[in-house]
């Protein structure tokens, strides 16, 4: 029997794991034709409309970039440097993309696992008091603050909270970033408030997951008879419903994980936070193509991870899953 | 049999209705959307000032009785061009979910129908597409494009295409092994006539939630995009771009951000609300 059960595990991680590999490879062709289908080519879009530079120089311009070759060889060098670790060089830095990518790392790592779990703290205790108190206006009020949450644009939301504390408190963010090694306090106090910005509409979905979740739970018979039996209904919440109706809260943090990439960029932006979200713009703002390609590489590959991860997680909580 | 089926569809609106109405959060998204509309349409007469004209000797006058929601840096009147935001929000994304259903559903109807190698195919297309995070894959479209309207729909519509096309599939494979189905391919309907008249009314009823809670997200992505300088370009009143005007401006001015913002929570909402009306109705299973 147990040795079934690992088999069967071993068997779907590696069907998940082998699945990701078409993905991934459709993944490679679509950022590289991002860039590629460009109106005009990218030495046209470089050089600007209004410059007048004649045909030799944008040839040597497109020879330079690599951008003579036919596209499949182009796209072929490209993904093989890609499986070499290496994801080009920034045309503006002259920097290797990757390493640039690995400096602002931490910052973007600490936001999003900052909201990760502002938004796990403030969800699932929300969710759960709103199912429990079903009906009552405390279920009434979570729901609504919940469905303004998810209706908030993250740059609204933390424009109003700068304010606030401008006009209060005479606080403003601090223009210069302190690394979390340098000076722990500083870097705190800096990444709080980004985090709880980013983490509100995240708190607000897993909440009402948690929320449906627990309901449907607590409807069933086991707990129906738990009840039945005289529990308290504390027991019955903590000990026969909570377990199982957080499953499908897991998925949700999944799906979330997407918005948590993508809203880092805007966060980073309002906050001029040095992460990978605001190399992604500034890479577009200034027209540096691979650094374009490997930022947006990068993060839907950590968004495929993550993915996979909670797939994982979700199938070792349920072993229904694994048997499918 | 043939005439019990429009009764039972007329007691199933009427439920769908009742559902709505005595919902009183699904009333006021539904309110609240009308009230959208009707300001988008009527801007022309609602508005007071031209949203585009400069007026450089009242920049940056607070909101009082005649600037309602004050002026920017340009004099332009804030009110009037939230309310003509209202139109370029709302086209936008209309179109944008238009769009991305007409090709989501068109490829989920074909990969569902069809199944086997096409199913395979165009599902690992759409799963390069879910492998994106939304906003990035508009940032990314958004660049390739260029920032203007036309583009941040286009952008707006990559996203969201393959969630139509996911939503659909489902439908189409439950029905496509139906005896009815069998029936009128034995009968010598044609594939397009099947999936038309036949498989396609199926798809409705998630096709119809889908639409709602896609509309909301068009409307934030527009403004994302706006915001962040890949979208409706100034002097457009995109409520998006307008708060990028005002974060300069944040304190001094600080109604160049509220209005702006506030609209855009309001109109995201009111079509949430609405989502989760029609959700509940359309589908009671999915009732928490």
């Amino acid at each position: 029997m147990i040795v079934v059960y690992h088999r069967a595990v071993r068997t779907y991680i590696l069907k998940r794991v082998l699945s990701l590999i078409p993905t991934l490879l459709g993944v490679t062709i679509l950022v590289f034709a991002m860039v590629r289908l460009i109106p005009g080519t990218v030495v046209d879009q470089l050089i600007g409309a209004e410059a007048k530079v004649d045909e030799a120089t944008k040839e040597a311009a497109r020879a330079f970039f690599g951008l003579d070759k036919p596209l499949h060889t182009q796209y072929l060098d490209w993904l093989g440097g890609l499986l070499r670790g290496d994801l080009g060089q920034s045309w503006r830095s002259g920097l290797p993309v990757s390493r640039m990518i690995l400096d602002r790392l931490s910052v973007t790592a600490e936001l999003v696992v900052g909201a990760l779990l502002i938004s796990l703290l403030v969800g699932i205790p929300l969710g759960i008091v709103s199912a429990v108190r079903e009906g009552t206006p405390v279920d009434h009020v979570a729901r609504i603050v919940s469905l303004f949450s998810l209706s908030v644009p993250i740059f609204w939301q933390a424009a109003m909270i700068i304010l606030a504390l401008s006009l209060w408190f005479r606080w403003v963010p601090p223009v210069e970033y302190a690394a979390l090694t340098r000076d722990p306090v500083a870097n705190l106090k800096q990444m709080i408030l980004p985090a709880i910005v980013l983490g509100t509409v995240v708190a607000a979905q897993i909440m009402r997951m948690t929320r449906a979740s627990l309901l449907d739970v607590l409807r069933l018979d086991h707990v129906r008879t738990a009840r039945a039996k005289g529990l308290a209904e504390r027991l019955v919440v903590g000990r026969h419903a909570l377990k199982n109706s957080l499953i499908p809260v897991v998925t949700v943090v999944g799906v979330q994980a997407g918005y948590l990439l993508s809203g880092a960029v805007v966060t980073e932006e309002v906050f001029t936070l040095p992460g990978v979200g605001r190399l992604v713009l500034n890479a577009v703002y200034e027209r540096d193509y691979p650094l374009v390609q490997g930022t947006i590489l990068f993060i839907a590959v950590m968004f495929m991870v993550t993915n996979l991860i909670v797939d994982l997680l979700y199938a070792y909580l349920d072993p229904r899953i694994r048997y499918r | 049999m043939v005439a019990a089926a429009p009764r039972v569809e007329r007691s199933e609106w009427r439920r769908m209705t009742r559902v709505l109405v005595r919902n009183r959060l699904v009333l006021a998204g539904l309110i609240m959307v009308l009230v959208l509309v009707l300001l988008a349409i009527l801007a022309g007469l609602v508005a007071p000032y031209n949203p585009t004209a400069n007026n450089v000797r009242a920049a940056l006058q607070p909101p009082s009785s005649y600037y309602y929601f004050g002026t920017d840096r340009f004099g332009r009147d804030v009110f009037s061009r939230v309310i003509y935001g209202s139109q370029i929000s709302l086209m936008v994304a209309l179109v944008s979910v238009a769009l991305s259903a007409s090709v989501g559903v068109t490829l989920g109807l074909i990969a569902g129908y069809f199944g086997g190698w096409l199913d395979n195919l165009l599902g690992r297309v759409m799963d390069v597409f879910f492998s994106f995070p939304p906003l990035l894959l508009a940032i990314g479209v958004a660049a390739m494009l260029g920032p203007g309207t036309n583009n941040a729909i286009l952008a707006i519509a990559a996203v969201y295409a393959p969630l139509f096309g996911r939503v659909v599939r489902g439908p189409v494979l439950v029905e496509r092994s139906k005896e009815y189905v069998e029936a009128a391919r034995v009968l010598g309907a044609s594939a397009p006539r099947i999936i038309l008249r036949h498989v396609f009314p199926n798809t409705l009823t998630p096709l119809t939630i889908q639409g709602t809670i896609t509309f909301s997200y068009a409307i934030l992505l527009e403004a994302y995009l706006s915001f962040l300088g890949l979208g409706i370009q100034p002097p457009n009143p995109s409520w998006g771009s307008m708060l990028q005007e005002g974060r300069t401006f944040l304190e001094t001015a600080p109604w160049m951000s509220i209005f702006p913002g506030l609209a855009i929570m309001l109109a995201v909402l009111a079509f949430n609300l609405l989502g989760d009306g029609i959700r509940d109705a359309l589908d009671p299973r999915s009732r928490g």
